[in-house]
């Protein structure tokens, strides 16, 4: 039986990536990731494993040494944020077309401007469509088994897609948690050594990275589609082995209290630990109230979304971004678009909420589903802002 | 030079007969680019995976469902070539170590044009560098944004007509002096700096070979002449890149352990600048004014040069 050890979870991050046997890790300085840098780096420099830890000049960088190390063949891992991840972005639907399965974690955390170190989901949101596959998670415990499955799932060769995970700053990355780590051993057996579909090697010359004009570049397009969203049935089968070796359950949407419910709160990452007592709460005053938390982002899960929210008269979804310009959130956009063949559609509305690490208590919570509750009609407000 | 002028008797026997950069792509009539990569490709052999940057070379060589190489190769964005061959150094070596693949010494190449290595690459080559990767990067400098149509850069000369540089009423063109990049890579004290030119193709494959033998981090910087973006005849490509090291414009040289030295000798004293600027048409509108300020930067610069290869020893001697 694991241990359970109280560890900050930025550092639990690094150990799983350690675990992992990662050989290349290439990793810029950002805050909130840095404590991840920093420890992986002392993992390596332990020699307690063999990997190269590639100090680069950028993000950019960063995702280009993962990107030519991925293509010979080896495990490759960074970690950003915010600016650096908006850096990245041009290079993120390459690594997806080129079906390389490079590892991200994400310290959620605002972009600029105003700049602000905290967190929100600014950053991961323009990188919605860039072909990965983005997984949210909640707790520290969540942080390692993700990583763990991470590679499993990336490097399965019915999927060979990039995978982020998003780890929201501060208020996940930097907090103590107690968690467990499986043996080594056993991850070993769960993660064997990755056997690439094509490497970068003059036994077998090929080129990758090719130019494509009107011909071939529609093709393209929609099979990484079909890829990514062929990626959901491996997801879930590698969830299903997990459960089976560690006991531990992960599905693309979790629920809390939901059957039944006549107000549900979706949300995503962390939040939703604190969502939890809430909706307790609110049971407790006698509204029905439940909890639906996004955790596979892409590819998005609709199916398990619509069965999630049948019956339910009002739902309310939490946002920790803007769509600036009449759009409200960017979950709130893509659950809209589920529901929209429903017959018996709920009342949607969108609360935009905790944006630069503001804090979002128990309280606030019962606040906008009591609110949600009352609501007339569909749209969005930002909540505790004021006019 | 005797090689040189003799080079159909010499080639067979000093250049390799096996093509990497094989026939049948799609650059343009006379291109300098398209020499010098086959014969750098010659001198670096099969044990090679290139990272090319976008620009001339990679659309012309990787046009899907064909491709040009018989090399490794893979292409991802403009400015991270110099990023991607060190990804490719790295995983390879760890790789090596842990027994995953064979253990054989392959090179890591990364290719870039002028735009690709000393303007939207130069911090990722810098950084590349300084991490001491053992990697080659090579820049294809045909002064200018050919493949997007004939922008300036920072290694368009002086005075040089682009489509972002037009002579026009209150201008004479481009108004900077080329960013000599091979000084900046010499200034990170890396083992191995050389400019070459296709004109001298025995210069410039010994040096990819010499490049090739180093461990660690290398430079080349290569002159390479393109009919279409200079405005002249697609027969002249190797007659201006001579008329460049003649004049002492593109002098060729390298900086082993910052030790410098020609290596291609020049007339004594060096051909006048106008002999080269004439025959291209994005100098034509150049008065001799502007020639004569030309004329005094090329001898500044070169006398430096000079004074470096007179005065600079090897980090290696006492």
């Amino acid at each position: 039986m694991a241990k359970r050890v109280g560890m900050e979870v930025a550092i639990a991050a690094a150990e799983a990536v350690g675990m992992c046997n990662i050989d290349v890790a290439a990793v810029y300085p950002i805050t909130p990731q840095s404590h991840i840098a920093e420890h992986l780096s002392e993992i390596v420099a332990d020699g307690r494993i063999d990997a190269e830890y590639i100090t680069v000049e950028s993000e950019h960088s960063a995702m280009s040494v993962c990107i030519g190390a991925s293509a010979t063949g080896a495990r490759a891992y960074t970690a950003t944020c915010s600016q650096g991840l908006m850096l990245m972005h041009e290079l993120l639907p390459i690594v997806s077309a080129m079906r390389l399965p490079i590892v991200m974690s994400v310290a959620n955390r605002p972009v600029n401007a105003p700049l602000n170190i905290l967190s929100d989901h600014s950053d991961i949101m323009p990188q919605r469509d860039s072909g990965w596959i983005v997984i949210f998670s909640e707790n520290g415990q969540e942080v390692i088994d993700l990583t763990l499955q991470a590679y499993r799932i990336a490097e399965d060769k019915d999927v060979m897609l990039p995978v982020i995970i998003c780890i929201d700053g501060f208020i996940l990355t930097h907090m103590v948690e107690p968690v467990e780590f499986p043996e080594q051993k056993e991850v070993n057996k769960f993660l064997p050594d990755r056997v690439p579909y094509a490497t970068l090697h003059p036994d077998k010359p090929l080129t990758m990275g090719a130019f494509a004009m009107s011909d071939y570049f529609p093709q393209m397009m929609k099979a990484k589609d079909e890829a990514l969203v062929n990626s959901k049935k491996t997801i879930l089968k590698v969830w299903d082995e997990w459960e089976k070796q560690f006991g531990r359950r992960y599905r693309p949407v979790e629920t809390y209290k939901a059957k039944g419910a006549e107000v549900l709160l979706l949300i995503m990452g962390s939040m939703g630990e604190t969502a939890e007592p809430a909706i307790d709460e609110l049971r407790d005053k006698g509204v029905a109230a439940g909890l639906i938390k996004i955790r596979l982002w892409r590819p998005f899960p609709f199916d398990e979304l619509r069965k999630a929210v049948k019956g339910v008269r009002v739902l309310a979804v939490m946002d920790r971004a803007v769509s600036f310009g009449d759009s409200g959130g960017p979950v709130f956009a893509d659950v809209k678009s589920v529901l929209y063949s429903e017959d018996n559609r709920p009342l949607t509305v969108n609360y935009i909420m905790g944006l630069g690490g503001r804090d979002v208590s128990v309280e606030d919570f019962v606040n906008m589903a009591e609110g949600a509750v009352k609501a007339k009609k569909e749209g969005y407000e930002f909540y505790g802002v004021g006019d | 030079m005797s090689i040189v002028e003799n080079f159909d008797l010499y080639a067979p026997r000093l250049i390799d007969k096996k093509e990497y950069f094989s026939p049948g792509h799609r650059a343009c009539q006379g291109c300098g680019e398209a020499l010098a990569l086959r014969l750098a490709c010659k001198a670096l052999g099969g044990d090679t995976i290139v990272s090319c940057a976008t620009g001339c070379m990679e659309i012309v060589s990787s046009l899907f469902p064909t491709t040009a190489w018989e090399l490794p190769f893979i292409h991802v964005a403009f400015e991270n070539a110099a990023a991607v061959a060190s990804g490719v150094e790295a995983g390879l070596k760890v790789m090596r170590r842990k027994g995953r693949v064979a253990d054989r010494d392959i090179k890591s190449v990364a290719v870039a044009g002028d735009g690709g290595t000393a303007d939207i690459g130069l911090q990722a080559l810098s950084g590349a560098a300084e991490r001491g990767h053992d990697m080659i990067h090579i820049c294809l400098d045909n002064e200018a944004y050919m493949n997007t149509g004939i922008q300036r850069s920072s290694q368009t000369p002086f005075g040089a007509w682009s489509t972002t540089s037009p002579p026009g009423k209150v201008s004479f063109g481009q108004r900077t002096w080329k960013k000599n990049v091979p000084e900046i890579m010499a200034a990170h004290n890396i083992p191995y700096v050389a400019t070459a030119c296709p004109s001298y193709p025995l210069d410039l494959i010994r040096k990819v070979d010499k490049a090739r033998s180093i461990k660690g981090p290398s430079y080349i910087h290569i002159f390479s002449a393109c009919p279409t973006g200079w405005r002249m005849e697609s027969d002249l490509a190797i007659k201006i890149g001579r008329l460049a090291v003649e004049t002492g414009i593109f002098p060729l040289y390298e900086v082993k352990n910052g030790k410098y030295g020609i290596t291609v000798d020049v007339p004594d004293p060096l051909r006048p600048v106008e002999d080269y600027l004439k025959l291209q048409g994005r100098f034509r509108h150049l008065g001799s004014p502007e020639i004569k300020v030309i004329q005094e930067r090329v001898n500044l610069e070169y006398g430096k040069l000079i004074d470096k290869v007179n005065n600079l020893k090897s980090w290696d001697e006492n």
